[in-house]
């Protein structure tokens, strides 16, 4: 590989990317160490990097049988699970049909889903249908309405399969193999990078959702994680301005931080894992349709 | 395209046209079909619901309620919001784009010429991290930094001897704020695409620079940007697309209904959202919600348009 001298300026630019990686990173520091401090340190010294006591009392909180969190953790996990399951499987079914030069009307199909991407109704005939179909105050209202399939996710599949050559397909097709075993046996194993992508698009999506939750649940039982804390922060408010100069003792700050922290644990775990695959998938085909 | 269509010559059922189409190649369809019904639902049969924008809509009738004609659209555009949620929309998205695009460009140019393998792969990790956070998280964020009695921002502002800053009561800081928040949630993922594009320029062209004895800024000025304006191009007029539409995601997470801060931080998907909470009548939200589309339609195939004309490589249809 070509190499460039080293410079001043490398070393500039080295600072400079340094500096914005710390900017990106800090913030989830602050939340954890915030989550591990304890209400006084916090009420007294406001959030720092470095609080003066240390406690695990809201961790304690958290994994109080009473508390509503492993309930909605079970809410979200499974939303998201069988959301990204289906949606990558209906995705990868259009993107590999449209992809596919037998497919006399690929090109309407394209323009089908393309116009749906440039042109949408607005919220409140979104909700109307949601109800309609029934997806209301149920597991259901987080999982179908607008998650489930995108057609950005649907081009870049289709931009994937386009680059495996022809001859693959027709060398099935001779032998005898049909297209749903094509697009299963022989194409879906090649297309694992770019499924990657999308399941981590979906995946992310789902986890990271509240407006379903705000949109279209009302009971508690059925809150998502991001709906609960979306919830908690406003009702902390509302109790600590009843509450005004008494002090208190339940460890509120840190509570909320913690809950942040579990919240982002899966997608911290998962992380490096998923951002190779995230970078490779995006390299292919992302940008021109 | 124009590759070869080996099937067509398979005409035994005898159907031609459409029909046969569809039957020779049935599984194939038959795969795609989940998706086409899922949009036809969420994408195709909330179009109906557009005539809810003429009407006053009762429940009881639905779709076939009273006929008012505009009195929808008057109420919104006689109101003082409809001028305040326009602007916050497009000025907010306006300086989005502007300031995003230079960021992540940027961005995507340092990491291109920081010239070691493991200080690239640890930056785009880094940089990528915060666009997989939910704006809940964010918005917990950045209460732990701009609260007034606990922000860390108040407190380093205290102990310099300043007086405490109370964000969440001064509208006249949200511009910048909510542009930083954006920038720093959304940039590193941007910067991902352009980086993508710029490492799949031929490193020939580099070395040739080189020995014509290009600095380093020639070498970007002539050779990286010109060859990144198209995917800057397509991008860009992807968000113009979509200047219109405020991300009640982002939106309603951090402001919530804090009515101090909305002259400021209301976008039109946020007050479309509050209209119909407030009220109950989908009419005046669905007629918000049909002048956004409509101008959002017309500023995607105005762009487009205008792209093609003055930069064909860069438009995106």
């Amino acid at each position: 590989m070509f190499v460039r001298r080293a410079t001043p300026g490398l070393y500039a630019i080295r600072l400079v990317l340094f500096f914005y990686a710390l900017v990106c990173v800090l913030p989830f520091i602050l939340i954890l160490v915030t989550s591990f401090a304890t209400e006084t340190s916090v009420i007294r010294n406001g959030y720092s990097f470095f609080p003066s006591e240390l406690s695990l009392e809201a961790y304690r909180m958290l994994i109080n049988p009473s508390s509503s969190l492993p309930g909605s953790y079970a809410v979200s996990s499974f939303s998201t699970l069988v959301g990204t399951l289906i949606g990558v499987a209906i995705t990868y079914g259009a993107g590999y049909t449209l992809a596919n030069r037998q497919c006399k009307y690929r090109n309407a199909l394209a323009l089908y889903f393309f116009v749906t991407m440039v042109f949408s109704a607005g919220m409140v005939p979104w909700y109307m249908v949601s109800r309609a179909l029934g997806c209301y105050d149920n597991i259901w209202a987080l999982i179908v309405p607008s998650l489930m399939f995108s057609p950005f996710n649907m081009f870049l599949v289709r931009n994937f399969v386009r680059e495996i050559p022809d001859s693959l397909n027709e060398s099935a097709r001779i032998d005898g193999a049909n297209e749903f075993l094509i697009a299963v046996r022989i194409y879906f194993p090649l297309c694992l990078p770019v499924l990657a992508t999308i399941t981590l698009f979906y995946a992310i999506g789902y986890w990271n959702n509240y407006f379903n939750a705000v949109m279209l649940v009302n009971k508690p039982e059925l809150f998502n994680l991001q709906m609960l804390l979306f919830k908690i922060q406003s009702e902390i408010k509302m109790l600590s301005s009843v509450a005004v100069g008494v002090t208190v003792n339940p460890p509120r700050e840190s509570f909320k931080m913690a809950t942040c922290v579990v919240t982002m644990g899966p997608i911290i775990l998962l992380y490096p894992f998923l951002q190779r695959y995230f970078v490779k998938g995006m390299t292919v085909g992302a940008v021109k349709g | 395209m124009g590759g070869r269509r080996f099937g067509t010559e398979r005409t035994e059922t005898g159907l031609r046209g459409v029909a046969g189409e569809l039957w020779r190649n049935k599984l194939l369809y038959a795969i795609a079909l989940p998706a086409i019904a899922y949009t036809f639902v969420f994408g195709y049969l909330t179009l109906p619901y557009l005539a809810v924008a003429f009407e006053k809509y009762s429940f009881k009738t639905g779709l076939l309620s009273k006929f008012v004609g505009l009195d929808n659209f008057m109420f919104f555009f006689k109101s003082s919001w409809a001028w305040t949620v326009t602007r916050n929309t497009v000025v907010l998205n306006f300086m989005f784009i502007i300031v995003c695009s230079a960021c992540s460009i940027l961005l995507a140019l340092l990491v291109s010429e920081v010239n070691s393998r493991f200080f690239s792969r640890a930056a785009q990790s880094f940089m990528l991290f915060p666009y997989f956070i939910s704006w809940v998280i964010v918005s917990y964020i950045l209460n732990g930094l701009m609260n007034t009695d606990t922000g860390l921002i108040n407190n380093v502002v205290a102990a310099l001897g300043g007086a405490k800053i109370s964000f969440y009561t001064k509208p006249d800081y949200w511009y910048p704020i909510l542009v930083f928040t954006r920038i720093w949630k959304t940039c590193g993922y941007t910067s991902i695409i352009y980086l993508a594009v710029i490492t799949g320029i031929d490193e020939g062209l580099y070395e040739a620079a080189c020995i014509d004895g290009a600095t380093r800024l020639t070498r970007i000025a002539r050779i990286t940007l010109p060859l990144l304006l198209p995917t800057v191009c397509i991008l860009t007029l992807m968000d113009i697309g979509r200047i219109f539409y405020g991300d009640f995601g982002m939106f309603y997470a951090i402001v919530r209904d804090n009515g101090t801060l909305m002259p400021i931080t209301e976008v039109i998907d946020t007050y479309v959202y509050r209209v119909f909470k407030t009220t109950g009548d989908p009419g005046v939200s669905m007629a918000i919600g049909l002048y956004q589309s409509l101008v959002g339609f017309a500023l995607v195939f105005g762009s487009n348009w205008m792209t093609r004309r003055l930069y064909p490589e860069g438009a995106l249809f």
